[in-house]
């Protein structure tokens, strides 16, 4: 809450609205709760000003109550309600509602996708995709970002009050998963009174979300973008996460879950998980390429356990900043809901049914140095959506970036990314800026 | 037959990417293709045809090629196309998934060119197929006067490390129709003046067509 000195609307005033769903006639979400449809409560009602759909920018962002009248059901089976979702926002949301794209981020990302981040002030983590004149072109559409549900800036999460106790949720807050994140977003466009998305884009488990998305909504989305994602969470990442979630949880300041109260933190054991998580995320020529077996400001090695090499160096750097904006018990949540992804087993066992007669417009992308999410696991997303005809682009981009690639300078994806938008937008009937 | 470019519909974009007229043999597939049907391009390129067929036949198209660099072009003009190897991923595709399955200038590419015809047959109502004509007095001439395997694509490759394995004449691939009982809904030959002609007998469009184009449909 401190991040956001902004002053947040009123939100009594906000419960009528958030009934409203913008989509059309009775498409029942998945799970079977028929939502109320049409416009009787009026997305008229919200001032776009305070809620970032005028093209006025808040590098603060928003934040919205939601659930209040009706709880968020979770995979879990809690009722979540009241919960908070922040999110950022960047463009003007058109007269006709049609040009909004939803950004869903990545395990330690956010919503501030192109501002200077609250905390450490460093560029936003897809500055280089987002803004004017970019592939997502804030003068052409509406991009919005949320902070996932389990996250650390703003929207409910461990780290956030429980309004019921005052205190930290901590271990108390429920586990969530990708589907929940998902429906919270649903919640949150409903809330806007954004019935379609034009488009659904996200890298990694923000790809996750985006394949979410158009198995349980394929009517409320247009075109989706999935990057270095998966249909399920491999054994293999699986058992890395663990290594990071053992990691802060065997650091003392964890003080089981319970830190924000004792006033610690558990920084040694979250700095050493994303020392092993950002491994993954590139690739071995990358680390051969930018360190080599150089050494750190030294001519010789010290025969002792100090940083001798660059790469040590550079991964205790990236532990202890990533600290400084990062909630421990969030990594622990947000890491469970990737591995708890399985969108065939949510549909009976086949990715096939997950997309069955879907209209979505899909473009798959991987890269051919991601060993965190190989090409093969885009492919088998691939061949379910062939396998039901769908419309689906598929690229594997040559680099050896890794993972990590869709958040660097890859102009070839930058270029086609510009072209799919722009053919969906043709066949979507959206007019130039 | 002969290719006439379509008047240009002034509700699209200039673009500069996208030619009025394009090359006679796959003008012969597009004039082939119903308007508004379900296409998929298997070998597509760049999307040259598919592009020509999105926008003046305002099909549902999809392309599948296996170069990367040429897959980037083609999504990049907004084309759905996915990387990968058709031979491979056709089998996936569920029967009748289009009306018409375009294999231009790819089936000498394939490796089983027999199995990935009759895939071809199940997810497409009706397959067209277009390739060099071996059997054209021209390249038997090649043969038999220089004693070398004619290459057909341009200086770009040798009989070594050309792409095209499975080379055929019109005659032989009438042969393979017949072996598979498919049925030949039309068959044309372009001469190399680059006209498109209907033929009656096979032995002359062997002998004077550079390349095959077929509209196949099952029995």
């Amino acid at each position: 809450m401190d991040l956001l000195p902004r002053a947040y609307p009123d939100q009594v005033g906000l419960a009528a609205a958030s009934t409203w769903s913008g989509y059309a006639l009775g498409y029942s979400a998945v799970g079977g709760d028929v939502r109320q449809t049409g416009m009787e409560a009026g997305y008229a009602a919200l001032d776009p000003e305070r809620y970032g759909l005028s093209g006025e920018h808040s590098p603060t962002g928003y934040k919205v109550v939601l659930g209040r009248e009706r709880p968020l059901r979770l995979d879990c089976g809690v009722e979540l309600g009241p919960y908070t979702v922040a999110y950022q926002t960047y463009g003007r949301l058109n007269a006709d509602r049609s040009n909004a794209i939803l950004i869903c981020h990545a395990l330690t990302g956010d919503q501030f996708v192109a501002d200077p981040h609250p905390i450490t002030g460093k560029p936003g983590w897809w500055d280089i995709m987002v803004g004017p004149g970019k592939p997502l072109d804030s003068d052409r559409y509406f991009l919005i970002c949320a902070n996932v549900l389990g996250g650390c800036m703003g929207t409910s999460g461990p780290k956030e009050i429980n309004p019921k106790t005052g205190e930290p949720w901590g271990l108390s807050f429920p586990v969530i998963t990708v589907g929940d994140m998902v429906r919270a977003q649903a919640e949150l466009l409903d809330h806007l009174g954004i019935g379609d998305l034009f488009c659904v884009i996200g890298g990694s488990m923000g790809g996750m979300q985006v394949l979410a998305w158009a198995a349980y909504y394929p009517r409320r989305v247009f075109s989706a973008i999935p990057i270095a994602a998966a249909g399920n969470h491999s054994a293999q990442n699986i058992a890395l996460h663990e290594v990071g979630r053992q990691a802060i949880m065997a650091d003392p300041d964890w003080c089981a879950g319970d830190y924000l109260r004792q006033g610690r933190k558990p920084r040694r054991g979250l700095a050493v998980a994303r020392m092993a998580a950002h491994i993954t995320y590139l690739s071995e020529a990358a680390l051969q390429r930018k360190f080599g077996r150089r050494l750190q400001g030294r001519a010789a090695v010290t025969y002792g356990f100090d940083a001798d090499f660059e790469v040590e160096s550079y991964l205790r750097h990236q532990g202890s900043t990533f600290v400084e904006r990062f909630d421990p018990n969030s990594y622990l949540y947000i890491t469970r809901a990737m591995d708890y992804f399985d969108l065939a087993e949510e549909f009976g066992g086949t990715l096939v049914k997950a997309f069955d007669h879907t209209p979505v417009r899909f473009f798959v992308v991987s890269f051919t140095s991601d060993w965190l999410f190989p090409t093969p696991e885009s492919r088998v997303v691939v061949h379910a959506l062939n396998a039901v005809a769908a419309n689906v682009s598929f690229l594997e981009i040559e680099t050896d970036k890794g993972h990590d690639a869709f958040l660097l300078e890859e102009p070839e994806l930058h270029r086609v990314m510009r072209g799919f938008l722009s053919g969906a937008g043709e066949h979507r009937g959206l007019k130039g800026p | 037959m002969d290719a006439a470019s379509p008047p240009a519909d002034p509700s699209l974009p200039a673009d500069a990417h996208r030619p009025l007229r394009i090359r006679v043999d796959l003008q012969a597939i597009a004039d082939m293709v119903t308007p508004g049907s379900r296409v998929l391009d298997v070998g597509c390129g760049e999307g040259t045809l598919l592009d020509y067929l999105v926008h003046f036949k305002q099909v549902d198209g999809r392309g599948i090629e296996l170069s990367q660099a040429a897959v980037t072009e083609a999504v990049g003009h907004g084309l759905s196309v996915i990387q990968g190897d058709a031979e491979a991923d056709l089998k996936i595709y569920p029967d009748d998934a289009f009306d018409f399955v375009i294999l231009s200038q790819t089936l000498q590419a394939t490796r089983d060119s027999r199995a990935t015809l009759r895939q071809l047959l199940r997810i497409g109502r009706r397959v067209i197929v277009s390739f060099t004509n071996y059997g054209h007095w021209r390249l038997r001439c090649f043969l038999l006067w220089r004693g070398r395997v004619p290459v057909t694509n341009g200086a770009a490759h040798r009989w070594y490390d050309t792409p095209n394995i499975h080379v055929c004449t019109i005659h032989d691939f009438i042969d393979l129709c017949r072996e598979l009982g498919v049925r030949i809904e039309r068959r044309l030959l372009v001469n190399p003046a680059g006209r498109v002609r209907r033929f009656r007998s096979v032995a002359f469009a062997n002998l004077c067509g550079e390349q095959g184009v077929f509209l196949l449909s099952r029995p």
